[in-house]
């Protein structure tokens, strides 16, 4: 079935409300930390309190004495037994030297290396015991000089012996000397400096594990807070354990939020799965919030520097970008990607600029290790063009939508300079809309009216483009990515039509069970209440590659919509045997199949039936039962766009930053569940809008301490901080994959932020500032203003 | 949390002899029981006050309104008394933290520990308030000593605070985004005796600005605390804010009270 006819279906963009609700919303919802095994102690790690350190001497035994206690684990007890952390996703320099890769030991093998680092493991009967023992751990410190600011870790204390300059790639893409030449005969050159301000994820539940192992079977499972439990198993058993994948069951059940923190394979759960065995027993750790703030991957921390060259209207020419990304004091699961691949790709955006050249240097610093966070590289990309094209604009004396509308892409497809290929979108449709939805009209009238009560108002755009359902497998491993991108589906049709269906995919709030169910009900034509979604459980579906990069309904969505290809072509031959017909005559419209031109026909129910009692049966020619699975690996990615209007207003006498209005219109192809697209833009606008207005992760840079280290200091954005969204959609279908979808997920978090800034700067103009970078706290959004001034 | 035992003493006595003897005393816990959790403190012994009645009390006595140690913020927000008497400082207890802090906080509880953000200090001492203990009284100026810091007495409990009534007053906070505690608060109080301008998180705790004080008993409008240079010099400087940002925000937060106290 093609993505036209899909899209037509009945359940097929209807606001079904959530299957999950129920569970979610009364507490019944089943976590890890709701988990409970028998013969299950409790693990609390002792983490580094300093940035950068030897560690002289490591003493556990009056921690070992301690009530309660089993065992202190510490560097020396696995060192030898396994390997470390692996990566992901390989970068090759220019000078075609792979990336510096580092050991990333699963507890510190004499030296620690950011405030949080993995010391030692203690594991006891309670909680409390193992905290108390935790605290007699005694470790003798050398403390060496600690870098955290990106672009000081070149002239800053090594890290690693294999970087010793704390470098671990220079990478570039584009035609230097094809950009240096426009750069030479432009009309117009802008430059921008900006910093791409560090986050902490924060995912509502703290990541959380148990390790089990079963001396009976010699089988291990682990309970685990992730978002991909299929890719956790591959890398812990192939990479670190050397453990054989069907000896060991990864379960990742109800998930409280990922946002990219839970792809990770971390350090804490293959110790726990490590030593479930050494002690015989179940071992669960759950982090508390401030070990969240230390030990989860954190994400953005760029530094860069960007020029457009233009003709005399404003038409761009060429640009070229150097950016310095922080990697943090390790390479996480897939971090060398998210500053390259999933970054530089994305700054043609939505424009025809012919030419682009960027180069990115990758550094290690004593802070948490820094991976793909919503968006993960393309929010940062939008952040830098978008910036960039506005200050264009204000500087050749244009409208910030004029400048866009005059550089648009307006065929497809569309090869862009940085290997992308955009197949369908309708960027000037995004911005009309916008531009009617926001009420961009009445902008100078609201202004006014701001100004009357003393306030600056300002509005600022944002046009992005975002690749997702990551990805052709050929293209990713051409790209250094050590894994295959495709996704798995299991359509599990029972005996009396029910189904249950086995996607890789895994749902930590996307509301999948939903979503997917009305995709399945709507191609089976049954009702949506007799399709369940069973995920986030290496033992139940076959394999996946989880969620992330908004690729869940796109990929995984896909490879269920080929399984049901598979179990349609089948039960049409049961059909057609049924009804004494020929398989080519047979039709299968809402739920029933028919003899083309004649009135005979079968329910879906029957022919399930017929499948598991198969009484009266084809069985010379076909198996009896109606289970299909299949695999699907996308041709392209796909690429979700729109245009985001913002309007800020300003008290220039204490710098408070109120967004009063926010537009978003959005290209997500088809949409399944609007109410759960339009959630998922929600939820991705406050990350957006956060960063830009509150969340900023804060280091000392003199010991590397991490400042922002609870809700006190890190400021999570709240309800209160925002206006009501106003969304709207255009719609132009993915053209490869079946269902016409592009992914919602990191919409949001992607082209907020600029919008934001955009707004600021516009706000400010008059009172001559010019240079601004997130977060636009009321104090930052002050000091600027001061400083305009003198 | 470490270990620890529990007392509910009945009487301010009992409480008091717990105190001396080295429990530490639980009036609310909305910063003492978080403290606890993180480990940050950890006290052999608490002694609840919530056992002991007649401390949560609110009544007017002559010119002040008396409101009792154990008194929670939710119950001083509402109550009619101190909305008639001293509408500033219902509209402080309304906003302090959130409902969940507003109903088990206690105005004992926050006066004692003194937090350099906390609201309440500010109006104990715009208002010139007494404090009442177990032993004796300690007028506000003689009561807040720094960070933290009070001049109570190891084991001396804080029974209850008289606010005298103010002709007009005004308390504006002005929230750190994190926390949302007070960056900077400004109670502005005029009374018969001239006005008090007392700033809560401005630094190393509570202080009155002596030179708003002037020129608002001077003049009270929000031009004549415009005109008022703010020293930076001793405000604190950290991650959310500069001294200097912080001064900028007692001169208009001190406007913006002097307008909503006359409004």
């Amino acid at each position: 079935m093609g993505a036209p006819d899909f899209a037509n279906l009945p359940y097929i963009g209807e606001s079904i409300k959530r299957k999950e609700d129920y569970r979610f919303l009364t507490g019944a919802g089943n976590y890890t930390d709701d988990i409970n095994l028998p013969n299950q102690r409790y693990a609390v790690f002792v983490r580094s309190p300093h940035a950068h350190a030897v560690i002289k001497n490591l003493d556990v035994s009056k921690a070992e004495a301690m009530p309660g206690i089993h065992k202190v684990f510490t560097g020396k007890d696995v060192e030898g037994k396994m390997g470390g952390l692996p990566c992901g996703w390989l970068i090759t320099s220019t000078d075609g030297q792979p990336m510096k890769e580092p050991p990333h030991p699963i507890l510190a093998q004499g030296k620690v290396r950011y405030v949080g680092d993995h010391v030692a493991m203690v594991v006891a009967d309670t909680i409390e015991q193992a905290k108390n023992a935790a605290e007699a751990v005694e470790v003798d410190y050398d403390v060496l000089p600690a870098v955290v600011n990106v672009t000081r870790a070149a002239q800053a204390t090594a890290l690693h012996e294999a970087a010793p300059d704390n470098h671990c790639y220079k990478w570039a893409i584009g035609d230097k000397a094809g950009v240096d030449a426009a750069f030479a005969n432009a009309a117009h050159i802008t430059k921008l400096d900006l910093t791409n301000n560090r986050l902490i994820p924060n995912a509502m539940e703290p990541r959380a594990a148990i390790g089990a192992y079963s001396r009976a079977t010699e089988d291990y499972t682990l309970y685990v807070s992730n978002q991909n439990p299929h890719v956790e198993r591959l890398l812990m058993t192939a990479f670190v354990l050397g453990l054989p994948e069907h000896k060991v069951r990864v379960i990742a059940p109800d998930v409280g939020g990922g946002f990219g923190s839970k792809i990770f394979l971390y350090a804490e759960d293959v110790a726990l799965t490590w030593a479930a065995k050494q002690l015989n027993c179940a071992i669960k750790w759950t982090a508390d919030r401030s070990e969240a703030f230390l030990s989860d991957a954190h994400g953005r921390d760029h530094v860069s520097h960007a020029e457009m060259a233009m003709d005399k209207d404003g038409k761009f020419l060429a640009m070229r970008v150097h950016t310095d990304a922080n990697m943090g004091a390790y390479l996480s699961t897939f971090a060398p990607a998210v500053p390259t691949i999933l970054y530089a790709t994305l700054l043609a955006g939505q424009y025809t600029c012919p030419q682009i050249y960027v180069e990115v240097d990758a550094w290690f610093t004593n802070t948490a290790p820094v991976d793909a966070y919503r968006g993960a590289g393309r929010p940062e990309a939008t952040y830098l063009l978008e910036r960039l094209v506005s200050r264009c604009a204000w500087d050749l004396g244009l409208a910030q939508d004029e400048i866009r509308q005059r550089n648009f892409v307006r065929t497809f497809p569309y090869q862009t300079p940085v290997a992308l290929m955009y197949d369908v979108g309708d960027f000037q449709a995004c911005m009309d809309g916008a531009k009617k939805l926001g009420d961009v009209d009445g902008f100078a009238a609201r202004k006014a009216a701001s100004a009357a009560k003393g306030l600056k108002r300002g509005i600022g755009y944002s046009s992005y483009i975002e690749a997702c359902g990551i990805a052709p497998s050929n293209i990713a491993g051409a790209l250094g990515a050590r894994a295959g991108l495709f996704e798995c589906g299991e359509v599990r049709v029972h005996p009396t039509g029910s189904v249950t269906v086995f996607t890789g995919s895994h749902s930590h709030g996307q509301g999948h069970e939903t979503t997917f169910a009305q995709v399945v009900a709507a191609r089976l034509g049954i009702p949506v209440e007799n399709v369940d979604v069973v995920h986030g459980d290496t033992g139940r579906v076959p394999f996946g590659m989880g969620t992330y990069g908004s690729r869940s309904i796109s990929v995984g969505g896909a490879a269920i919509m080929k399984a049901l290809d598979k179990i349609e072509t089948k039960a049409k031959k049961i059909a057609a045997h049924l009804m004494e017909a020929s398989d080519a005559d047979i039709e299968f419209v809402n739920g029933e199949f028919t003899i083309k031109g004649t009135d005979k026909k079968v329910t879906f129910g029957q022919v399930a039936l017929t499948a598991y009692v198969p009484h009266n049966y084809p069985l010379d020619k076909l198996e009896p039962g109606l289970n299909e699975t299949a695999f699907y690996d996308p041709t392209n990615f796909t690429f979700p766009a729109g245009t985001y209007i913002c309007e800020v207003e300003i008290d220039p006498a204490t710098g408070v930053t109120r967004v009063d209005k926010f537009t978003a219109v959005d290209d997500f192809g088809t949409i399944i569940n609007p109410m759960i697209v339009e959630g998922q833009v929600h939820g991705g606008l406050v990350q957006g809008i956060g960063q830009a207005l509150m969340e900023n992760c804060v280091y000392d840079e003199e010991t590397g301490q991490l400042l922002t280290g609870s809700f006190m200091d890190y400021t999570m954005p709240r309800a209160d901080d925002f206006p009501q969204f106003q969304l709207g959609h255009v719609c132009t279908p993915c053209s490869h994959n079946p269902l016409g979808t592009k992914g919602c997920g990191e919409a949001g978090a992607i082209g907020s932020p600029p919008a934001v800034i955009n707004a600021v700067l516009d706000a400010l103009r008059d009172l001559g500032v010019r240079e601004f970078d997130m977060p636009a706290s009321p104090a930052r959004v002050w000091e600027a203003i001061q400083k305009a001034k003198a | 949390m470490y270990a620890f035992t529990f007392e509910r003493p009945t009487s301010v006595a009992d409480a008091a002899a717990l105190a001396t003897a080295g429990a530490k005393v639980l009036a609310g816990g909305q910063t003492l029981l978080a403290s606890m959790k993180l480990r940050l403190s950890s006290p052999g012994q608490l002694a609840d006050l919530g056992g002991i009645s007649g401390l949560s009390s609110i009544k007017k006595d002559g010119n002040a309104v008396v409101i009792g140690a154990m008194t929670r913020h939710a119950d001083v927000a509402t109550s009619a008394e101190v909305k008639a008497a001293i509408p500033a400082l219902a509209d402080l207890a309304a906003h302090i933290g959130d409902k969940q802090v507003r109903f088990m906080g206690t105005l004992g509880g926050s006066v004692a520990n003194n937090d350099p953000s906390a609201c309440y200090p500010s109006a104990v001492l715009a208002l010139g308030a007494t404090v009442h203990t177990n032993t004796r009284t300690i007028a506000a100026d003689d009561y807040f000593q720094g960070m933290f810091t009070t001049a109570l007495a190891d084991g001396e409990l804080i029974t209850g605070i008289s606010f005298p009534i103010p002709k007009r007053a005004a308390y504006i906070k002005f929230k750190q985004t994190a926390s949302r505690f007070a960056m900077i608060g400004v109670f502005v109080a005029q009374t018969d005796s001239g006005v008090r301008v007392a700033v809560t998180g401005g630094g190393n705790g509570v202080f009155r600005h002596a030179g708003l004080e002037a020129a608002l008993t001077a003049k009270f409008t929000p031009e004549a605390a415009a005109g008022v240079a703010i020293d930076s010099s001793e405000l604190s400087s950290d991650i959310h804010a500069s001294a200097a940002y912080r001064a900028n925000l007692i001169s208009v937060m001190t406007q913006r009270a002097v307008v909503q106290a006359l409004a």
